[in-house]
């Protein structure tokens, strides 16, 4: 006999979140993410070329319009590499939240034929997509050469703004992904939110646009500071810290507050699915 | 050892649930527990069990007394709304064959996808990928999507990949039926030796004959209640006794069939020791009794049985020849036949007995009671029945164990 040892309760309250036991299941975890990414191009015509074609497409019109009409002012950075390092990071977020919100309703013989931990669902959503993410670095990296931008020693922080990005990810794929077991209406109210949200961040206008005042109250959209942060990274502009650690606050309660409507929702995923 | 114990299981299941609550509801609910009494079914009730270390449990019920909420309470898809269970070991969880498989995926891949949804280790799979791709046939179409596989090999690869997930406790739910027969009957094989490496099962099927094969105990649940608890064959027996209409026993209290010369009374089916009983061991005889009144003197009367199968088909008939009754004039009065049928003769599944009455020279039929009782031949899993080793459905009517001999010249 094994040290193994299951214990079955009701559910129905607020449990811990028991990363062990996601720790025990990342090889489904792995296996998930694989699948979903294999599955995600192996279906299409032009297959991985979408992962290139999206990002370099938006950027070439954005800055047609933007650099062109509106004339924003991005310092030293080229306009197409200063939208260009925003779209990507935004891509990834919003592919990864809209992926993740259909997970368990595509997964369902999953949900209610095994045992694992739900969350890994969503969170293999989300680390699908960031595969997405590797193209759009790699054009970003020949874009910047193109540019002759050099680098400074800030460029090793420019991942842990890309982790942060897949932890906001993860935590709204996560929230939107249970509220669509039971809400059949996020499918529709989602896109919408989304693009508000698109509207509402820093991805083709720069955060300097605004006033002093405002900055903070949009650096409660965490992407405000994520986007801003990335840049500052890539491109050695000195951080905006207060902007950043109003953005990482801000995500830490909103991430607390998705797992806890997961949590709260997960024990009935199977019941209702 | 006990393994698992099961203390008052409770699964509530909310009608109607479906539908969305309100914003707000939804977020007051968050902090406090819904009331949600209303429109409430009980799928599964204060059910207590346990099992030991070794034991291959069966499970039997129609369909909506509970049996896969439990299943699905004990693999962890599901909670219990009050009730406890603990299980110790490594749990796997069988209740559909290819979850997760992937149309686009190759059976190779298809296999790590897979072991991994089951709870396998990577290593695990890579060292059992050999013996897996074995079992299920499909070397050649390994690399291959499995969407181009017939469903006989899809099926094969799935039950493969679920064959070789070696957990200490197994919960399976009437997977066996996939495939051909005779892939049908490496499953059940696989099954069988699951069960005798002193691994626990719990074994869900309709197939009764299969629960009674693999089985040493049965729990029956009714109305998401614990029915009965014990020994297959028996569980089993009481089962089929309830799901047929008719049972071991069927007395005429008015309205007897026949005529103004004989009227039957009652039939029953008793065991070897005299008792009623709805189902035997296929090897141990059964007994069939006609009570019947006999109201005018001075006829020969002929007793006589027919037995069919399931599916209708007459087994065999027999008629009440060699008893100093042949030529004898009856008086009037009650009288009871028995007829006996030999143990190791009948084939598993359910009996209908039809009972009649004759008189020939000159040919005049009494009555003639269609299906008037039924019993289950329950086939044994030990060696010493027609069965043997083997563990694959056996067609045919009737399974005598004969007199082999082999010689080598």
């Amino acid at each position: 006999m094994s040290a193994e040892f299951t214990n079955i309760k009701p559910g129905g309250s607020i449990a811990s979140l028991d990363l062990g036991e996601i720790w025990k299941y990342r090889e489904l975890l792995y296996f998930l993410t694989l699948r979903d990414i294999k599955i995600r191009y192996k279906q299409t015509l032009i297959g991985v070329a979408w992962a290139v074609l999206q990002p370099v497409l938006t950027t070439a019109i954005f800055t047609v319009i933007f650099s062109t009409f509106a004339r924003f002012d991005t310092g030293n950075t080229p306009y197409a590499l200063f939208a260009l390092s925003g779209l990507i990071i935004w891509l990834f977020v919003h592919t990864s939240i809209s992926l993740a919100s259909t997970s368990f309703v595509n997964n369902t013989n999953l949900v209610t034929k095994v045992y694992f931990p739900r969350l890994i669902v969503p969170m293999a959503a989300s680390l699908a997509t960031l595969f997405d993410l590797l193209f759009g670095v790699g054009i970003l990296v020949i874009l910047m050469f193109y540019f002759g931008v050099v680098p400074t020693t800030q460029l090793v922080v420019a991942p842990l703004f890309i982790f942060i990005a897949l932890i906001l990810a993860v935590a709204f794929g996560t929230l939107f992904s249970a509220l669509n077991v039971r809400f059949r209406d996020v499918k529709f109210a989602l896109p919408f939110m989304l693009q508000v949200w698109m509207i509402a961040s820093p991805i083709f206008y720069p955060v300097s646009l605004l006033s002093e005042k405002w900055r903070l109250v949009f650096a409660l959209n965490p992407l405000t500071g994520i986007l801003d942060g990335f840049r500052s990274a890539l491109f050695g502009e000195p951080f905006d810290w207060q902007l950043i650690g109003v953005s990482a606050a801000s995500l830490v309660v909103l991430t607390a507050l998705s797992l806890l409507v997961f949590k709260k929702m997960e024990d009935k995923f199977a019941d209702l699915i | 050892m006990q393994v698992i114990k099961a203390e008052n299981l409770s699964k509530r299941y909310v009608l109607g649930s479906r539908q969305p609550y309100s914003l707000r509801e939804m977020l007051t609910g968050l902090f406090t527990s819904s009331d949600e009494s209303e429109r409430a079914l009980w799928a599964l009730r204060d059910v207590s069990f346990t099992v030991d270390e070794g034991e291959t449990l069966g499970l039997i019920g129609h369909n909506g007394a509970g049996k896969s909420t439990l299943l699905k309470i004990l693999s962890r898809i599901t909670k219990p709304t009050t009730g406890t269970a603990a299980i110790s070991g490594r749990v796997g969880s069988l209740l559909e064959v290819g979850t997760g498989f992937h149309a686009e995926l190759s059976g190779r891949e298809n296999i790590y996808l897979n072991g991994a949804i089951l709870g396998m280790k990577r290593v695990e799979i890579e060292k059992k990928f050999d013996e897996i791709v074995a079992f299920s046939e499909i070397e050649a179409f390994l690399d291959t999507p499995v969407k181009h596989y017939s469903t006989g090999m899809y099926m094969r690869l799935a039950f493969s990949v679920a064959a070789h997930l070696d957990p200490e406790v197994l919960i399976v739910d009437e997977v066996l039926a996939v495939g051909d027969v005779g892939f049908q009957r490496k499953c059940l094989r696989k099954m069988r030796d699951v069960g005798e490496s002193g691994r626990t099962v719990i074994f869900v099927s309709h197939d009764m004959q299969s629960i009674a094969r693999l089985c040493r105990r049965a729990i029956w649940l009714k109305d998401g209640q614990l029915k009965s608890d014990g020994e297959a064959k028996h569980i089993v027996g009481e089962y089929l006794h309830e799901q047929s209409r008719t049972g071991a026993e069927k007395i005429w209290e008015d309205e007897m069939p026949g005529n103004e010369i004989v009227r039957l009374r009652a039939v029953r089916v008793r065991s070897e020791s005299g008792e009623l009983t709805s189902s035997t061991d296929i090897r141990r005889p059964v007994m069939i009794e006609m009570q019947y009144e006999v109201l005018e003197s001075g006829r020969v009367l002929v007793p006589h049985v027919q037995f069919n199968n399931e599916q209708g088909t007459p087994i065999f008939i027999a008629h009440d020849w060699n008893d100093g009754w042949r030529e004898r004039e009856r008086e009037a009065g009650v009288y009871t036949s028995v007829v006996t049928v030999p143990g190791n003769f009948l084939s598993e599944g359910t009996v209908f007995v039809t009972v009649g009455a004759a008189t020939y020279r000159p040919h005049q039929i009494h009555f003639t009671e269609r299906d008037a009782v039924t019993f289950n031949v329950i086939d044994s899993p030990d060696a010493d029945a027609a069965r043997g080793d083997f563990a694959g459905p056996m067609p045919g009517v009737v399974r005598p164990v004969l007199e082999w001999k082999t010689d080598r010249p």
